[in-house]
């Protein structure tokens, strides 16, 4: 499935975009980073008109000629996998022109010296030869985000779904600590999350190293805590990535999963992989709404309710908002809560859990700081908080990392990081000539539910399908949704590359050549 | 291993709780309506300043979320020296300013406005109409006595409009309101895939050069259906239910949640009649939709209908 970068939490702690969608309308200049927010974000684009009108300037920067680009001052239509070179020849025009913000360099972060060394040799000609976008606007992009009084960056998974999706979102937070833009109304970094409630599952610990509130599961205090609610030991050793458990699968470490809502035989990159790995497993178990692929191969299959429709919790947004989830239909059939049937496992393992959203949520409130404040009362009252909501006083949080603008700094400064260019691992030559990308359209999501036929293959595999000429895509490129993977199998092609830190796979850079079928 | 202590501990709460920038208070502008005096914030329009002294003024073209158009004249109001009645809808307050929101004069204007558009367009499944009819003793009927017209609604009658899965347009029902243009422009969806069409008699919603909706630029967001005061627009399971007889919006359960698909997070309120979604709306009043929501939200429930 492909899934946002968490990890920039690493260098501002909290995994969550900093600003709200009511700063989107009031800033000045908005870096549209790999993101056709257009259509696959189309009500948080509204919000991003509403800013266009009010007089700011969008930058949209990504492989494609989107519908968002059509939108955006300019199109810097960069080759993919180069995003870091990018950043870095931005950072360089901004500090040889005398733009960077020195008193907040110097007040809130660490490591300045070490990062202008790093991005010293990135002139506009080189970052322009290696980007492939003109030199003129890497520099009227670099200028104007560094002057502009408020300033916001905004990605999607055209920075994460790449081996380096780490360093890019890192790349991203340099530039907005050498600017100044964050932790200010209208100035910040945020990612829009790919699918409802991917900030929420963050939130609630789903993630290999965090506990619910994004409290590290290595740091003995936050484990002493849960330790002593539940009057169990939690392992005090972070978990694997869904990339690292195929590896686990691939050396026979990992030999039973429990699959909730995801179906990796098609969404993962390298399907013929997956699928040999979910297949050589000793127990398989899925949890779905559908009978997916995955759930054809799996030894017990739990009929699940619709989340969104048949039953109760929260969701958390894309402005770290917590919103309430309530049931509207009774599932079909013999289809149940997910929350029934993970506490009725849990009984026959010897838990007796309450399998009601709100008492959940209630425990949630008494163990994660962040979320402390938002009783359902609450949540009805003022439809949805904003994390971190402290108290029953608190009203949460518009905007994060204030922190870095009081005097003395509260708490850690923050440091640039010094991430370097690389290309995609799956490198064009004379036999796979074209890169191939991937994404989202409009009408369509993820793998449930166009003339003349072509084959498309890569190293991994190939597929056929119906080509047709889009202006939209610079000479070199290509491009494939993978919603209908029943029809074309999009991610039998893609390559299952991954970030070191958190194997986000590389869905947006494979190399292919295109024949005749 | 070593954690650096950003990302071990969590970063203290700001000493502040962060905030928009403070705004300069606004003017106060005194005004009497209905005898009674008050202050409202400059730039307000009567409409909002009815709103604040609880009184409630008949509108069709008017939503908060879009900008006013003035087509419909059902908002009209009485301010003394003025020699023509203002649409409450758009007229910003002046100071002084001496309102009527009911005067006979007022009254009959809306009457014979309410009666101009029931005798030449179908208001049936308009929400509301008929009460605000009643409410000013407006009879169509009288002006298609006058023309003698066999229906009240021949006169601008037109053959409902099914090309797509979606939505169903029965123009016969429009009263030009713009509403849909506006949510399909500038107010909300930016897609431009509708505009108002000729002159006169001859003015209706139209695609570019007429194609139908499918060829059209039309994204099928439906914000325009959420606008339509008089059903003219509406989606294909309630325009189904009604034709069978078994639209019943009373025993309809109505819930919000939150969208299943991305994670802006828009409240979808959810519209069950028979365990089956039948309609997917949006609160105007909802700071993350204004009311507004993409195909996605407001056409993909049919996975969890059975």
């Amino acid at each position: 499935m492909p899934r946002a970068s968490p990890v920039w939490r690493r260098y501002l702690a909290w995994g969550g975009g900093t600003s709200s969608y009511q700063e989107i309308e009031e800033t000045d200049c908005i870096l549209l980073w790999g993101s056709n927010a257009r259509e696959t974000h189309p009500i948080f684009f509204h919000h991003l008109l509403a800013g266009l009108k009010r007089g700011a300037k969008l930058y949209a920067i990504d492989p494609r000629r989107t519908a968002t680009a059509q939108w955006a001052e300019v199109w810097a239509g960069l080759d993919v996998g180069t995003d870091i070179a990018l950043s870095n020849t931005m950072a360089r025009e901004i500090i040889a022109s005398g733009l960077a913000n020195r008193e907040f360099i110097d007040h809130a972060t660490t490591g300045f010296e070490a990062y202008r060394d790093l991005v010293e040799p990135w002139t506009l000609e080189r970052g322009a030869a290696e980007t492939g976008v003109p030199a003129a606007v890497i520099r009227e992009m670099a200028h104007t985000f560094a002057t502009a009084r408020r300033a916001i960056i905004c990605w999607t998974l055209g920075i994460t779904e790449h081996h380096t999706a780490v360093d890019n979102v890192m790349s991203l937070i340099n530039l907005a600590l050498l600017t100044g833009h964050v932790g200010r109304w209208g100035s910040g970094l945020n990612p829009l999350r790919g699918q409802n409630n991917v900030q929420g599952g963050g939130d609630m610990g789903a993630l290999p190293d965090r506990l619910p509130g994004f409290q590290h599961v290595e740091n003995d205090a936050v484990r002493a805590k849960f330790d002593a609610f539940y009057g169990v030991t939690v392992p005090p050793k972070k978990g694997w990535h869904l990339s690292d458990m195929f590896n686990a699968m691939d050396r026979g470490e990992l030999r039973a999963l429990y699959v909730i809502g995801e179906n990796p035989v098609q969404s993962e990159a390298d399907q013929h992989r997956a699928t040999r790995l979910l297949e050589g497993l000793e127990l398989l178990v899925v949890q779905d709404i559908f009978l997916t692929e995955t759930a054809r191969r799996a030894d017990v299959v739990f009929p699940a309710a619709a989340g969104a429709f048949e039953s109760a919790g929260t969701f958390t947004n894309s402005e770290r908002r917590v919103q309430r989830v309530r049931k509207t239909l009774d599932p079909p059939g013999e289809a149940r809560e997910d929350l029934a049937i993970i506490c009725d496992l849990a009984r026959r393992l010897g838990h007796d859990w309450t399998p009601d959203a709100e008492v959940i949520w209630n425990e949630v409130r008494q163990l994660s700081p962040v979320h402390a404040g938002m009783s359902y009362a609450r949540l009805d009252q003022h439809s949805g908080l904003q994390w971190p909501c402290y108290d029953d006083q608190h009203p949460g949080e518009l905007f994060l990392h204030g922190r870095l603008w009081e005097r003395p700094v509260r708490g850690p400064r923050a440091p640039f990081s010094l991430v370097k260019h690389e290309l995609p691992l799956d490198q064009l030559n004379a036999e796979f000539p074209l890169r191939l990308t991937t994404g989202r359209r409009l009408a369509e999501y993820n793998t449930g539910v166009q003339t003349g036929s072509y084959a498309s293959p890569t190293r991994r595999g190939a597929v056929v399908a119906p080509v047709h000429v889009d202006q939209g895509l610079r000479p070199g490129l290509t491009f494939m949704t993978f919603h209908f993977p029943d029809d074309v199998a999009t991610n039998m092609l893609t390559s299952d590359a991954t970030d070191p830190l958190v194997s986000t796979a590389e869905f947006k850079a494979t190399a292919v050549r295109i024949e005749r079928a | 291993m070593s954690h650096d202590e950003i990302s071990f501990h969590l970063p203290p709460p700001a000493t502040a709780i962060p905030a928009p920038p403070p705004q300069p208070a606004p003017t106060m502008v005194p005004l009497t309506i209905d005898g009674r005096a008050i202050e409202v914030a400059a730039g307000s329009t009567l409409i909002d300043a009815c709103k604040t002294l609880d009184i409630t003024i008949p509108t069709l073209c008017y939503l908060e979320t879009l900008t006013p158009v003035n087509a419909c004249r059902v908002c009209v109001v009485e301010v003394e020296g003025a020699r023509v009645l203002a649409p409450a809808c758009s007229r910003q307050v002046e100071a002084g300013m001496v309102v009527q929101s009911r005067s006979a004069r007022v009254d009959l204007s809306r009457k014979v406005v309410l009666e101009l558009l029931g005798s030449s367009v179908d208001l049936s499944t308009a929400p509301g109409l008929s009460e605000m009819m009643a409410e000013y003793g407006a009879r169509p009927e009288r002006f298609q006595e006058v023309i003698g017209s066999a229906s009240a609604v021949s006169s601008v009658a037109k053959p409902i409009k099914i090309d797509n899965d979606l939505y169903v347009r029965d123009y016969g029902k429009c009263v030009l309101c713009y509403k849909c243009v506006e949510a399909c422009g500038t107010d909300a969806q930016h897609t431009f895939a509708i505009a108002v069409a000729g002159r006169g008699f001859n003015a209706h919603i139209s695609t570019e050069l007429d194609v139908p909706l499918p060829d059209s630029a039309c994204v099928y967001c439906g914000n325009c259906i959420a606008v339509c005061p008089t059903g003219a627009l509406m989606a294909t399971p309630e325009f189904e239910l009604r034709k069978a007889g078994e639209w019943r919006p009373e025993t309809q359960a109505v819930t919000d949640t939150i969208c299943p698909y991305c994670d802006v997070g828009c409240t979808l309120t959810v519209h069950v009649q028979d365990q089956q979604i039948v309609k997917v709306t949006s609160p105007f009043d909802n700071d993350v939709t204004r009311g507004n929501l993409c195909v996605k939200g407001r056409f993909g429930f049919e996975y969890v209908n059975k």
